[in-house]
């Protein structure tokens, strides 16, 4: 499997790549952050704002008209990266924050009582956990936790002895934002339906490196934000089989969403717009199809591939440091490599590496469940994209040492 | 020494620097030698926590002056602790109160004391000055 254009190439087409800071060339390893966008998402954006701005959904006149037509297209574009089955089941958000707090609030209403369990795991995000927190001190429901191994590795036993007849519903993260672990997320699916539970997983960290198929792995809802995979800022997904989404209630109320109002009562529009209310991120939703395409164009096997190349380098090249200690190491993980060099603060290592012009994430990662149950405050995260080069990866180490000779 | 011919000092030490590296290597032995911390104040009630790093700070009054020594878990964090203390230790509420802090900022510093960092240092700050506020409004209210 090979890219469709060579790294160099690749590399031109994100300007940002190019910039120096503290006068030394930007190393960037933070895209579990957020990832850089490409020559062709920028230049879409500006493209709309200059030629093609009207509100979508709203007027007969041509310009809205167009831009509604490249907005639905851009759903069908997500539709199909995701293997989908209908359009109508995705839904655009701001992001995965908001497409995980829509489903909490609108499943929830629907579906969780008292004395319910909601079942997440240990190695999730704030924003997979505190939404289900607020609906379970809302509805006086209980939060059930699958617990992990030192690997990183979702104990499927226990998870199976977690489910009970007061399971709602099972949010599991796909990939794990700081240990890389890409978790079985279809067996974890297929027995929680054994059990008629729905599934929602959290695809933030999922859906950039690879290949992601909704319709194999059977999950009830699958969400990601268009800024983690190469797309702009404040644009997210929330996919959703369409009997589920049917079933459950609108979280906002307002324009575009209904489809009779008057002040006795209020119908509310079909699939997807029922959840889409008000004026939607449509340059946004435009802006990620493009940066869906990109990758597509560039081969999302290909990407995947070159990322494990990359993880292979790091892993092997922070190993070759003493004293050094990874935190994650599952069978299956992506580009994502968390770690701490002996008893250095991660603090103190982020400070010298941005000295360096390399930008890691330090810090708790929002997973701070997880850093506890690690028994640290925060570590460092070096996540890697196709992008980087084999250059980078060697100054990551090289900074690692450096650093460590520094605090020795 | 007041406390602007403290900081104009600090100004000067680090002007010697080269590089950043030098100015670095210089704040992680200044973190080094930071002036043990007492455990048993090592407690919530004296903690600042930030995402980055976490800072302990303990103030006492002796005679009018204000003592105040600190903790962190990250060195660099220590070595600007370090510098904090040499600027407002043994200042009285009003000298702490009355402080025009600038020499963070000229020694490139700056980045370390930005409210985005999260490294308890902003608000270590902030904190010195509230407990000068408090013994300053106790004295006047004795």
């Amino acid at each position: 499997m090979k890219l469709s254009k060579n790294i160099e190439e690749i590399r031109s087409e994100f300007p940002i790549l190019s910039i120096k800071v503290y006068g030394k060339p930007l190393i960037y390893l933070d895209n579990g952050a957020t990832t850089q966008k490409p020559e062709q998402v920028i230049r879409v954006m500006e493209e709309l704002y200059r030629t093609a701005n009207a509100n979508v959904h709203r007027g007969v006149h041509r310009l809205s008209d167009m831009v509604s037509e490249r907005y639905e297209a851009a759903r069908e574009t997500v539709r199909a990266f995701i293997n989908a089955p209908k359009r109508e089941e995705i839904i655009f958000t701001a992001g995965t924050t908001a497409s995980i707090n829509a489903i909490a609030f609108s499943f929830g209403e629907r579906f969780v009582s008292e004395g319910d369990e909601i079942l997440i795991s240990g190695m999730e995000h704030h924003a997979n956990i505190v939404p289900w927190q607020m609906l379970c001190e809302r509805k006086s429901a209980k939060l059930r936790v699958i617990p992990f191994s030192d690997e990183g590795v979702l104990d499927l036993e226990a998870y199976r002895s977690l489910l009970t007849d007061r399971t709602r519903i099972v949010a599991v993260t796909h990939v794990s934002n700081v240990l890389g672990t890409v978790n079985p997320v279809k067996e974890i699916v297929a027995e929680a339906h054994r059990h008629g539970i729905p599934v929602l997983v959290d695809g933030a960290q999922g859906i950039q490196h690879g290949i992601v198929d909704v319709t194999d792995i059977g999950c009830d809802f699958y969400v990601f934000s268009g800024h983690k995979v190469y797309g702009p800022n404040g644009i997210g997904v929330l996919y959703g089989k369409e009997n589920l989404l049917n079933e459950i209630p609108p979280y906002q109320g307002g324009g575009d969403m209904v489809a009779n109002v008057t002040f006795e009562k209020t119908t509310y529009n079909e699939l997807p717009f029922k959840f889409e209310a008000g004026t939607t991120n449509f340059t946004g939703a435009i802006g990620l199809a493009t940066a869906l395409d990109y990758l597509t164009s560039l081969g999302r096997e290909a990407v995947a591939a070159r990322e494990q190349d990359l993880l292979r380098q790091a892993t092997e090249g922070l190993l070759s440091v003493s004293g050094i200690r990874i935190y994650g190491t599952a069978p299956q993980k992506v580009s994502v490599i968390s770690f701490l060099p002996g008893t250095i603060h991660q603090y103190d290592a982020g400070m010298i590496l941005d000295k360096m012009g390399i930008a890691v994430r330090t810090g708790s990662h929002c997973a701070q469940p997880l850093m506890e149950r690690y028994g640290i405050s925060g570590n460092i995260r070096a996540s890697i994209a196709f992008y980087n080069t084999e250059e980078e990866i060697e100054a990551l180490v090289k900074g690692i040492k450096r650093v460590t000779e520094m605090f020795a | 020494m007041n406390i602007n011919q403290i900081q104009d000092q600090i100004i000067e030490d680090f002007a010697l620097f080269g590089d950043w590296m030098e100015r670095y290597e210089y704040l992680i032995d200044l973190g080094r030698s930071l002036a043990p911390f007492d455990v048993a104040h090592k407690t919530p009630d004296f903690l600042i926590e930030g995402c980055q790093s976490k800072v302990w700070l303990y103030p006492s009054l002796t005679d009018g002056v204000v003592t105040f020594t600190a903790e962190s878990d990250a060195l660099i964090t220590r070595g600007i602790i370090a510098l904090l203390i040499r600027v407002f230790s043994g200042r009285t509420p009003d000298e702490i109160l009355g402080a025009d802090i600038y020499f963070i900022e000229r020694i490139g510093l700056r980045e370390n004391l930005s409210p985005t960092r999260s490294n308890g240092l902003l608000a270590m700050m902030k904190q010195m000055r509230l407990y000068a506020l408090a013994y300053k409004s106790k004295r006047e209210q004795a």
